[in-house]
């Protein structure tokens, strides 16, 4: 039995940071029905990458919203609200992303959401927190990544600032909210009330950089660099970084540096050989280590410091690791399908659960699609 | 507040990161967390200083992931100690490893004794690469997982070669992960009293984390990830998204059709570039236009044009920057946390809330042992 089976989400958020969150309940065993305008949908449908699309909506949206089930109601329409209102009485958690006071507006705001059901589980989702001076700015991952020092972090010293080529904003401050969540539910065993749960984008992001933001507040508050070339981590020593070789890159994590250069041969120059200039010196250290890496190929050093249980790693791009013996042995991928028969393959759940994979071949919904199963079930006509 | 998870107990045996941060926010929501520690040298992440950052004898990323805890020193190789482990384990909800494979039967603490002496436990694991396969006995460390998986090819420009996220992103994630799987598992066992096993990798974290891109890449026949050329901040997305310099610094501009952000800025070459497809497909020549025409102002200029048109776009900053906004010092990110000594610490705070209350707790992280007298009071009870 998978853990969150009997929980019923009722997922309002749009884009990917909510839908995250209630991919990774569906996958846990919740059922999630997602409310949408009729019509139209959620707005995440028509976010596209590289513009593909599976069938009206994005692949994107296939991706982030599978194993979910869709219920259109105009939450503007005061039949359509009853009826949304008569699902919050029957559910455990709902989830949305409006900005400060459109569910006030609405008319399910958490008070009123917890006069209907006081069992309910209630997730926000803002970009900088239900309050001050940002919080009707819009919270989008890049804005967000920009403005949280995260993009300080990445790239080398001379590059512009760094975002994550991917939604690292969103998809942290999901996993947040499903933690809250769960939190709450567990709570709610016991007490037999919900709870309001809330996250930001914001707060989210600067959680993830919380040992570097630990090390900058004991630090003076001195402001880290990057590494001139090979940047990896703007707080670790030498050789923590990326090394080109003769024909790639290698990846070298936590290493002593005398251990490494003795490994290749190499004489340490006097000015490299106290562990405590490491990390000051670390540009120079990195530059003398690249000059020898790229005169031999990324098999010899590998087979060379994996000798040594060296932390070292070859860099791969997705058609050598997909197609990697030690990728498919992890059975992470699966085919998902529409209820139309168009089939998409895309990732599984990462979390094992009492040994077992989690697979679900559901895919994303049509707008509306389930409505007349939900209508008849929840008894909302 | 009470928090939601008070009364449950965590045995916490892994070191580092990865799993010592899913405890950390298990303490965060209220659970109690004890780190079985080896004698004298204890977790290893004490002694992994950033930046030779060093507080009160143990480095600022140890301080930051393992405050509100507890430290048990003992030596699970010998009888005696061992056994006092075991009676922690029976009173237990959740026990949590990071070792590589093997390790736990030479503890003691493999699934299956662990099962023998409280079969209501969450037996909670985090690997590198899973169990299995030609990758299982690698070492598990973050910027490894990173160049293997594909994640160095998402971030900065085209043909800057790998750029790593200068962060232990992976081991956060992976963390996270666990966290959920061990809540969702908390929930079933208060609803049904079932225990359960929960097992998270670095590897299918990090690919999951990817979830779009690898589903991308598996949806247009297996293309390489082409980042842009210039002002890169997604491999997938089309122009505008990137971050560009100014005449003063930086700022991120997200999405947003192309010709009304070329008309908003003045910019008269934007303006043939009507059709989304083309904002993708011509997206190096239309960032090279935007790059140009962006220099020549400072930031606030352009967000006071961008920003009302409700085009999605943030000024770059760094932390100090940052720390200065209002917005920032509203959200009480920082919290001083004290270690049983005195020794007093900045660091950031649980990012969730509940109830409209911010998670937080003044315990600092222990030393090595701290609770060793307490607990074995509380054993001989």
């Amino acid at each position: 039995m998978l853990p969150l089976e009997g929980i019923t989400v009722l997922e309002f958020a749009q884009f990917m940071a909510g839908p995250s969150a209630g991919l990774k309940m569906a996958d846990l065993g919740a059922r999630v029905i997602k409310i949408e305008r009729p019509g139209s949908g959620e707005t995440g449908r028509q976010i596209a990458l590289k513009n593909i699309f599976i069938d009206e909506s994005s692949m994107v949206f296939h991706t982030a919203n599978r194993n979910k089930q869709s219920y259109a109601a105009n939450l503007k329409d005061p039949d359509d609200l009853e009826k949304v209102k008569k699902l919050i009485a029957q559910t455990d958690v709902m989830t949305h992303n409006f900005r400060p006071g459109v569910m006030e507006k609405i008319g399910l705001d958490y008070d009123t959401v917890a006069a209907i059901n006081p069992k309910m589980v209630y997730g926000v989702v803002s970009g900088y927190g239900p309050v001050g001076p940002w919080a009707t700015k819009p919270g989008q991952d890049l804005l967000i990544q920009s403005l949280s020092g995260f993009v300080n972090l990445s790239g080398n010293e001379a590059d512009e600032p760094t975002a994550t080529g991917l939604a690292t904003s969103d998809i942290f401050t999901g996993v947040h909210l499903v933690q809250g969540i769960l939190a709450a539910l567990i709570a709610r065993n016991r007490s037999g009330k919900g709870s309001k749960v809330e996250v930001s984008l914001l707060e989210s992001t600067l959680d993830i950089q919380f040992e570097l933001l630990t090390t900058f507040l004991n630090d003076d508050e001195t402001l880290p660099k990057r590494a001139k070339k090979g940047n990896a981590h703007v707080y670790l020593e030498a050789p923590y970084g990326i090394y080109q070789t003769k024909n790639g890159y290698i990846s070298i994590a936590l290493t002593p540096l005398d251990a490494l250069a003795k490994a290749m041969n190499l004489q340490l120059p006097e000015a490299f050989q106290n562990p405590k200039v490491w990390y000051e010196k670390r540009d120079d250290i990195m530059a003398f280590l690249q000059e020898q890496l790229i005169k031999e190929t990324s098999a010899h050093w590998l087979s060379i410091f994996e000798a040594l249980d060296f932390r070292v790693s070859e860099v791969f791009d997705y058609k050598t690791l997909l197609n990697h013996e030690g990728y498919k042995i992890l059975q992470m991928d699966q085919e998902v399908e529409t209820s139309d028969g168009i089939s998409m393959k895309t990732t599984r759940c990462p979390i094992r659960i009492d040994g077992n994979r989690i697979f679900n071949k559901k895919s994303a919904p049509k707008v509306g699609e389930d409505n007349a199963l939900i209508e008849k079930e929840f008894n909302l006509s | 507040m009470k928090k939601p998870l008070e009364g449950i107990l965590v045995i916490d045996f892994s070191q580092y990161l990865s799993g010592p941060s899913a405890s950390l926010r298990l303490a965060d929501l209220g659970a109690r967390v004890i780190k079985i520690e080896k004698p004298e040298t204890g977790d290893l992440g004490r002694g992994l200083y950033f930046s030779n950052v060093v507080m009160n004898g143990a480095s600022s990323m140890f301080h930051a992931i393992n405050r509100n805890k507890q430290s048990y020193a003992a030596n699970m190789k010998a009888a005696e100690d061992r056994e006092k482990v075991y009676q922690l384990i029976r009173k237990a909800d959740v026990l949590i490893h990071n070792f590589r494979p093997g390790v736990v039967n030479k503890l003691g603490i493999d699934f299956e004794t662990i099962k023998s002496i409280n079969p209501e436990i969450i037996y909670a694991e985090l690997s590198g690469y899973g169990k299995e396969g030609v990758w299982k006995d690698k070492p598990g460390l973050d910027l490894l997982l990173q160049s293997l998986s594909g994640l160095t090819q998402l971030n900065g420009n085209d043909g800057a070669g790998p750029i790593p996220i200068g962060l232990a992103v992976v081991d956060i994630l992976s963390g996270a992960h666990l966290a959920q799987g061990i809540l969702a598992c908390l929930y079933r066992k208060e609803t049904t009293g079932e225990g359960g096993r929960v097992e998270v990798s670095m590897l299918e974290s990090a690919l999951e984390y990817q979830f779009e891109s690898i589903t991308c890449y598996f949806r247009d026949g297996g293309q390489p990830t082409i980042r842009p050329k210039s002002n890169s901040a997604h491999a997938y997305l089309g122009a505008p998204y990137g971050v560009y310099a100014t005449k003063n610094g930086a700022m991120a501009l997200a999405m947003g059709s192309i010709p009304f952000i070329g008309g908003l800025i003045g910019c008269e070459a934007l303006s043939k570039y009507e059709t989304p497809e083309s904002w993708f497909n011509q997206r190096d020549e239309i960032k090279d236009i935007l790059a140009k025409h962006l220099a020549t102002k400072d930031t606030k200029s352009w967000l006071a044009v961008l920003e009302p048109a409700d085009i999605w776009c943030a000024e770059i900053m760094d932390w100090k920057t940052l720390m200065d906004q209002d917005a920032f010092k509203i959200l009480e990110m920082i919290q001083e946390v004290n270690m049983a000594d005195g020794y007093r610490y900045k660091t950031t705070r649980c990012p969730i809330q509940i109830n409209g209350t911010w998670l937080t707790s003044e315990i600092g992280s222990p030393v090595l042992g701290e609770h060793n007298e307490k607990i074995n009071k509380e054993l001989a009870s």
